[in-house]
């Protein structure tokens, strides 16, 4: 019983970054029908900001903020000069785009920055907390608590905020907004400052338990893409749920199964939800424009 | 026909601008392949940065014999295609003399063909045992064996009365490799493995696999291979669940920067680590004491990080190379390669290196030193 | 040149390039950074056909050159084959796979089936790594000695083997163009394209939508399995990166950066992406950043890809 409780911690805790990043992935995409590959890159530039801030002399907490701030200017400036002028172009396109992005902002990471691994000191201490046998750190409860925060406010920005329902109305149908008055440049600016923050933010937390460096960003843009396609491409709550369930059934199978082949249980998972639902557990049906 | 020859003549012309444009060929050109980026470049960035270095020193002082030293430096990203198609680059068209490099295992096989077939000597930074068994007449290795650092942490548990061992290792390349040498040499030294449990490179959280290897009746130990953030995280998992055996990491976490990631959950942690990690605990009687001591001050002072025997690695095979080149008082391949196999007492961050025609590495188990960390500190297990 | 159809004028280009490009080479490094455009350019040839016909994308297909690769690895030890046949055992494998996953995979659209393929990339790659008993693990394995050289040898004929691979790959990346040539002006290949202008147009005026996306994977496999086996054999040494997910991306890059509509196009970026990254070791630490800065620009300004988009450039301005 115990044994479960911790795989069950531990699924939890790598599934809130798969699902942060998952998320970034949703918002983007709502906006602008564009699969971000450099999602990851925001998450490493968050914890590596925030890492030589803090060297530099900035206290933590300011160091942290101003890292997501950075982050944020980075995924307008993407948006600006890479994805806007390449509008209307086809799927694929925008893909390479964005992988040359996520290759670039590596590139400058390893500059800017080092190529060695780093971490910042826990928000509370290393000292682990016992429940029912199991043990979890407090940083760990700090990322799930994250996480679930940044959902939360999500949910209140779409359904009780202006701006919040004038992006689910461009997700929806982009001209139809810009019929009523909807400018659709800023939702899609904010979009991209939003979900560059909201990976910045992931950085951020997970850095204490998972450390950083420049590289961090392809697994994690894997991972995170994979789970937002289980949940179902375009919807937050599918995000939420798609990495969890991702980061939990990779500490079960390396709990229960084998740890050699964890990644590979996530995939046949997702491989099998998708032959099964091929929009994902909660996406909308597949659009086909004629 | 006219179209042929004005082709041939652009080529002459394109060729001749080329070889213009090369540096004297007095210089000494040694070539360089290694993971300056990708999954190794934890180990790959300080052997580059070393050996920028020691060209830059060494010309300073006037080259070798007054030849100056030319490097060529290329980052294969840990890529064995690209390690391969640079070496071949090195090879043909940069035509230098020796090779160092293949800062991973996969990268140095793919490389060894070239060096084998052009027949110019090759000084591997990786670490397994294939590379230099069976021996092969071009191809050189500087860092201890995964093989040796397994017997280095067998003895160890022998002398402490444990033998009931789980493993935790990475799924990359060196862990791979040093979990089948452990699992081979696990008999001869009456080692039973108990749990063989292993991660992925970028892994978050291992509390699942440690806590299945924690629940195994009569452990005594458990043991890490691995490199890179995967064996930090191990270790402050082993802490976070309070599991109360030994916990051994390999000689992949050999730097500094293991203990700051790992923090507080390293204490007690022990390795097998060359001399250089405890450059200042050395006896002054130690051989080796001014060379790492030496190693260590003018890595640190030119990059401003931490040292790692990584980067000591890089260090070893430059000098070897170099002094090699002296004593052959040529730079022709052959001679080269004919007196790196001739190295005797060579001492050097490694250890102290005798080759042979048998032995292109030339370290034993020796070479090794047994570390515990304490106080934040590595201390040398007596 | 009226009466050339623009598969002649294809190959006759291709012909042209490869005979032309060895009178510039200075030194026999030269001869391998052609062979491994050639081999590129074969596996990015058969994703043409996948991408640019049929309109699908796959994130995954290095796993298919990885299968190619370990046939010629493991086949000559294990099951006594000469390596030739391990390559065609390796395409057969290839390709029998392809149609058992392609049925349930292709179902799915756009993204689904780029994290599907995704998937059954990494899952290849996982096997080839993981199972280190059989394939030596991520460091990789020794693969047999083709035999071609010591052949000619014996009768005679002493080739440099950089040149012998050279040669070979371009004849066989000839074949695979020709093939995909002759696809694109057949029946099939004007289905395959209505399907990637509208499936549900394709599908209204008759044609099994389902049968000709399939077979578009399946052949699309089995270049991606050859050009795998011809660089395992060249390298005589293989190890699982030539299955994982950042060979796949590299191989849609070179795809869609040349222009997945035109073999031709491919095989254009098939060859930039392989020799920008020995051009770009000249900007040192910077190599990444203008790697980056490249593939970002060209698609941004050159949407459709390189060659088409600068075909119809100058066919614009010609009139």
């Amino acid at each position: 019983m115990s044994d479960l409780l911790q795989f069950v911690f531990s699924g939890l805790t790598v599934g809130a970054v798969y699902a942060l990043v998952a998320l970034g992935f949703t918002i983007i995409y709502n906006a602008s029908d564009v699969v971000n590959f450099s999602q990851g890159e925001f998450v490493m530039l968050g914890g590596m900001s925030t890492v030589f801030l803090s060297a530099a002399g900035v206290p933590l907490p300011a160091a942290a903020i101003l890292a997501v701030v950075i982050t944020a200017a980075v995924g307008v400036a993407l948006n600006k000069f890479a994805i806007e002028p390449a509008r209307n172009a086809s799927v694929v396109t925008i893909i390479i785009i964005t992988i040359g992005a996520s290759i670039f902002l590596r590139g400058v990471a390893q500059i800017v920055f080092d190529k060695q691994l780093h971490r910042f000191e826990s928000f509370s201490g290393d000292a682990p907390i016992e429940i029912l046998g199991a043990t979890i750190l407090p940083q760990s409860i700090w990322v799930i608590f994250g996480a679930s925060v940044i959902f939360a406010a999500l949910y209140v920005f779409f359904t009780r905020t202006l701006t919040g329902k004038a992006v689910l109305a461009t997700a929806n149908n982009r001209l139809a907004a810009r019929l009523v008055g909807i400018n659709t440049n800023f939702i899609m600016t904010l979009s991209f400052a939003l979900s560059a923050a909201i990976g910045a933010v992931a950085g951020v937390l997970v850095t204490p338990i998972t450390l950083t460096s420049y590289d961090i960003g392809i697994a994690l843009a894997l991972k995170g893409f994979a789970a937002a396609m289980l949940g179902g491409m375009g919807n937050p709550f599918g995000a939420l749920v798609g990495g969890l369930l991702l980061g939990l059934i990779e500490a079960l199978t390396a709990g229960y199964i084998s740890s050699t082949y964890k990644d590979a249980a996530a995939f046949i998972v997702i491989l099998a939800v998708l032959f099964i639902m091929p929009s994902g557990l909660f996406g909308r049906a597949a659009v086909n424009r004629v | 026909m006219t179209f042929l020859t004005r082709l041939k003549s652009t080529a002459a012309a394109v060729a001749i601008i080329g070889l213009a444009a090369q540096p004297a060929l007095a210089d000494i050109k040694i070539g360089a392949s290694l993971s300056q980026t990708g999954p190794a470049s934890f180990l790959g960035d300080p052997e580059a940065k070393t050996l920028k270095m020691l060209v830059d020193e060494i010309n300073a002082k006037g080259g070798i014999k007054g030849e100056k030293v030319e490097l060529v430096m290329y980052d294969d990203a840990g890529d064995a295609n690209n390690a391969r198609t640079f070496a071949t680059r090195l090879v043909e068209d940069d035509e230098v003399v020796a090779i160092i490099g293949g800062t991973t295992t996969g990268t140095t096989m793919a490389m060894v063909p070239v060096a084998e077939e052009a027949e110019v000597p090759f000084i591997s930074l990786a670490g397994a045992v294939v590379i230099i068994d069976p021996v092969k007449k071009w191809v050189f290795k500087t860092p201890h064996t995964d093989k040796m650092a397994c017997a280095k942490i067998f003895e160890d548990l022998k002398a402490r009365g444990l033998t009931r061992i789980g493993l935790i290792s990475g799924t990359g390349g060196f862990e791979m490799s040093m979990r089948e040498q452990c699992l081979k040499l696990a008999p001869e030294y009456g080692m039973e493995i108990v749990a063989d449990e292993s991660y992925g490179p970028k892994d978050a959280d291992m509390t699942p696999q440690l806590t299945k290897i924690a629940g195994v009746a009569g452990l005594q130990a458990v043991v890490n291979p691995g490199f890179g953030q995967g064996p930090a995280i191990v270790t402050r998992n082993f802490r976070q669940l309070n599991i109360q055996v030994p916990l051994y990491q390999s000689h992949g976490v050999a730097s500094k920067s293991f203990i700051e990631l790992a923090g507080e959950a390293a204490e007690g942690v022990r390795l097998p680590a060359a001399a250089l990690l405890v450059a200042d605990k050395l006896p002054d009687s130690d051989p080796q004491k001014a060379v790492v001591v030496g190693y260590r001050d003018a890595y640190e002072k030119a990059t401003g990080s931490p040292v790692s025997t990584f980067g000591g690695h890089a260090y070893d095979a430059f000098m070897i190379l170099v002094q090699a080149i002296e004593r052959a008082g040529s730079a022709e391949p052959v001679a080269i390669r004919d007196e790196i196999e001739k190295t005797k007492g060579y001492v050097g961050t490694g250890g102290i290196v005798n080759m042979s025609p048998e032995d292109h590495m030339g370290l034993d188990l020796s070479a090794f030193r047994m570390l515990e960390i304490r106080n934040g500190d590595w201390t040398i297990v007596e | 040149m009226r009466h050339l159809t623009p598969k002649a004028i294809t190959l006759l280009a291709l012909v042209a390039l490869i005979l032309v490009a060895p009178l510039f080479f200075p030194s026999s490094f030269y001869y391998r950074v052609g062979t491994l455009m050639f081999i590129n350019g074969l596996a990015v040839t058969g994703l043409v056909i996948l991408i640019g016909y049929a309109g699908q994308i796959s994130l995954g297909h290095a796993g298919f050159c990885g299968i190619g690769a370990y046939a010629c690895a493991l086949a000559p030890v294990h099951l006594g084959l000469p390596p030739v046949l391990a390559m065609l055992l390796g395409a057969v494998i290839s390709g029998a796979l392809a149609y058992l996953v392609g049925r349930p995979i292709l179902r799915l659209k756009g993204h689904y089936l780029a994290v599907a393929t995704l998937g059954f990339g990494i899952l290849i790659f996982m096997v080839l790594s993981n199972e280190s008993w059989l394939t030596g693990g991520p460091d990789g394995m020794q693969v047999e000695d083709l035999g071609l050289r010591a052949l000619l040898k014996s009768v005679g004929i002493s080739v440099p083997a950089a040149e012998l691979w050279y040669w070979l790959s371009a004849l066989v990346l000839l074949l695979g163009a020709a093939l995909a040539l002759n696809l694109h002006t057949s029946s099939t290949g004007r289905a395959l394209r209505s399907l990637h202008d509208s499936e549900i147009a394709a599908r209204t005026v008759g044609v099994d939508v389902a049968h000709f996306k399939l077979m578009a994977f399946v052949i699309s496999a089995v270049y991606a399995s050859v050009s795998g086996s011809l660089l395992a054999m060249m390298n005589k040494f293989v190890s699982p990166d030539i299955a994982g997910f950042l060979h796949s991306v590299q191989l849609v890059t070179m795809t869609v950066l040349g222009g997945a509509g035109s073999v031709f196009g491919a095989i254009t970026g098939a060859s930039i992406l392989t020799a920008l990254p020995q051009g770009l070791t000249i900007f040192h630490d910077y190599e990444h950043i203008v790697l980056g800065l490249i593939m970002m620009l060209v698609m941004i300004f050159l949407r459709e890809g390189l060659v088409p988009s600068l075909i119809k450039r100058f066919s614009r301005r010609q009139g």
